[in-house]
């Protein structure tokens, strides 16, 4: 039981179409039966959930300012402030083809889902204030990415975005979702519905980059039907404990889904990624590749389950999660894990958590790149593998930039560099 | 003029020792040739010219230039005008040749907006695909490519002394004569003096040594002329090896000898 303010009554209250105040009221009345998630449980381990205490926050009333992080080339824009939608912009093309970013409305319970994989993820169910929906139609190509831009300002403020990504057969869309805050001590939890109609093409990109006290619990459902192809990827940069939770169900027959992210932590920061590509049908194919790196006193969690079901003859998935430690105080977690009920796949999976390879640093250091440029040149390009792989090609070169900045941050560590 | 000086080097590696006092003085403009059997300590000799960790040099000097290396990082060595290839030259994803030929450059007081111009010079001196430039550094490069990109390096950086490991290993006879070329371009025009080491006497038949050093056991036992390397094609180590020495470094040479007979090389 938690006692805090998110209660029935609370959820209850919050203006929406009759058909999502009874699913928030239901999530609410979950929620109040269920315990906090404790690092007892596997899915929690390694993590600083101890630490959250709900009763420190409130559900924001209001939006406040809105993102001024610039937006790369668009077909809509959306901006969110606090949790609430502030604004849609709407390119006359896209609007003519007959896309749709708005508010979930009276006629769109079939398009969401329940997603309540974890407290959380109901908790979001239950108050999340507005949810946003990516509508495309089937047969539509939508030019430029669709941006949604998540921006708080309220401290001690509890918010829970929702987007749901409604790609229709045979449609092609890209979108971005940007997360920032001021410097307040916030709570997000968002959740991220991608529904991808047989022979769609979707692309993904979440940049996660909250001030440092921040904390952020996600999950990102992924449902990709025949012939489909999901391209889901997040950089996640800021938050002070910042997990995402990511379920991928190649439920039709040739699904593919390619999962890149990457990550970075230094302060104190916890980054924390829990996947789960859950192959369904034939002839399926997932693929995913997770970098990061921890600095200074920061840690990374990242668990990965592939589970191949009986009738998923002719599946391919891969697995890989690569870690730098750039610090004797940071540390990171990685723990790959299998389950194939069927004999007809190719399964691999791997993992590692080492420091920066002396081999490339003495080879750089040898031409005469001094040691600090030669780790920071080293690390930045582990990184590219993924910038290179990420959908939303107009959003990667703000990525980098923060990224390089967080580079440029590392604590010098390497020692013994003399004969 | 320059000089690179190794006198008494005792180095050692992993706890063994593997080099047991070496004396070697290699001069701008000259080309010097080490060669020994497998185990010989010829690679540790150019790692611990060079300072690559791990490599500890427990007795004896290397010097530039009446400069101390021993106390110098690889950074500092390649600043005061040392230069080295590696027999396998390492893989580094993400980052590209010129962007550390800038750093390089940058940090060494030089011009770094000067180095695009000279790569593309350099490249095309050597028959470097130009295209390449933009992959990473020695990712999914061939062995004659990762050589070629290699001399372009040292054509940029224009190093004093090269210290080049197993140039000829995994190139291609047109990669060889190309970089060979240029290394040798290099001694007469810039006045580099190049320390070659190498298992094989093929690399001499195009980059043409002044003086031979044989290295057996980690100590050089016998320096001559261009003429001792053809002796050692005829005959292979065996009258350099004394087989009465006790030595903590295992050698292979009798499994390596049939290589150097004629037709045997599996190189060619």
């Amino acid at each position: 039981m938690i006692e805090t303010e998110f209660t029935p009554d609370a959820a209850g209250a919050i203006a929406g179409p009759d058909w999502l105040v009874r699913r928030r009221l239901a999530a609410a009345e979950q929620v109040a039966a269920a315990p906090m998630p404790s690092v007892e449980e596997e899915v929690w381990r390694y993590t600083p959930i101890g630490r959250l205490d709900l009763s420190r926050y409130r559900l924001a009333d209001g939006p406040g300012s809105t993102s001024t992080v610039a937006a790369p080339e668009h077909s809509a824009v959306a901006d969110t402030g606090n949790g609430w939608l502030c604004g849609v912009e709407l390119s006359a093309e896209a609007a003519r083809q007959g896309v749709e970013v708005r508010v979930l409305g009276a006629g769109d319970a079939a398009l969401a889902a329940s997603v309540d994989v974890d407290l959380f993820a109901l908790m979001n169910a239950a108050f999340s204030a507005e949810p946003v929906l990516v509508r495309v139609p089937p047969g539509v190509s939508v030019e430029g990415p669709i941006v949604v831009r998540h921006w708080l300002d309220a401290d001690g403020a509890a918010v829970f975005p929702r987007l749901v990504v409604d790609a229709g057969a045979d449609s092609s869309v890209e979108v971005l979702e940007l997360y920032g805050s001021a410097d307040v001590a916030a709570f997000v939890s968002p959740v991220v519905e991608i529904r991808a109609a047989p022979a769609a093409r979707v692309g993904y990109l979440a940049v996660q980059d909250l001030g440092p006290r921040a904390w952020h619990i996600g999950s990102q459902v992924g449902h990709i039907g025949s012939q489909a192809h999901m391209r889901a990827s997040s950089a996640a940069l800021g938050g002070e404990y910042a997990r995402m939770r990511l379920d991928t169900h190649l439920s039709g027959r040739g699904a593919t889904g390619d999962l890149v992210s990457l990550y970075f932590g230094d302060g104190h920061q916890t980054l924390d990624f829990r996947t789960f590509q859950d192959h369904a049908a034939p002839d399926t194919t997932s693929n995913l590749l997770f970098k990061g790196a921890v600095d200074d006193a920061s840690r990374s969690v990242y668990t990965g389950l592939i589970r191949v079901r009986p009738d998923a003859r002719g599946t391919n998935a891969y697995q890989t999660n690569r870690n730098i430690k750039l610090s004797q105080e940071a540390w990171a977690e990685s723990v790959p894990n299998l389950e194939i009920e069927n004999n007809e796949v190719h399964c691999n999976h791997a993992s590692a958590v080492g420091p920066i390879d002396g081999d490339q640093l003495f080879y750089l250091e040898s031409r005469g790149v001094p040691t600090e440029t030669a780790e920071r040149l080293i690390v930045t390009g582990f990184f590219d593998e993924v910038l290179d792989r990420f959908p939303v090609a107009g959003a990667v070169p703000a990525v980098r930039e923060r990224l390089q900045a967080k580079i440029a941050g590392l604590s010098h560590h390497s020692e013994g560099m003399k004969v | 003029m320059s000089e690179l000086v190794v006198e008494g080097l005792h180095v050692r590696v992993g706890g063994q020792m593997v080099l047991n006092g070496v004396d070697l003085r290699v001069a701008s403009g000259e080309v010097h040739a080490v060669m020994g059997p497998n185990g010989s300590g010829k690679s540790t000799l150019a790692y611990a010219i060079m300072g690559r960790p791990g490599y500890e040099a427990v007795s004896g000097t290397i010097s530039l230039d009446g400069i101390d290396l021993v106390e110098l990082s690889p950074c500092e060595r390649a600043h005061a005008g040392l230069f080295s290839t590696l027999q396998y030259p390492t893989e580094v994803p993400g980052v590209g040749l010129e962007t550390v030929l800038e750093e390089a450059v940058a940090a060494a007081g030089g011009d770094r907006t000067a180095v695009e111009a000279q790569v593309v010079a350099e490249a095309e001196l050597v028959g470097f695909d130009l295209d390449l430039l933009y992959r990473s550094l020695n990712v999914d490069l061939s062995g004659g490519e990762m050589k070629r990109s290699e001399a372009v390096q040292l054509g940029v950086l224009r190093p004093r002394i090269a210290v080049l490991d197993e140039l000829d290993s995994g190139l291609d006879v047109d990669a060889l004569a190309a970089v060979s070329h240029r290394i040798e371009q290099a001694t007469h025009q810039d006045n580099l003096g190049v320390l070659a080491i190498t298992h094989f006497s093929r690399l001499l038949t195009v980059l043409h040594a002044d003086v031979v050093h044989i290295l057996i056991d980690g100590v050089i036992r016998e320096t001559g002329g261009p003429d001792l390397a053809a002796q050692l094609e005829e005959t292979g180590y065996d009258p350099w090896i004394d087989t009465r020495a006790e030595s903590p470094v295992e050698i292979h040479s009798h499994l390596e000898l049939s290589h150097l007979e004629p037709g045997g090389d599996p190189w060619l």
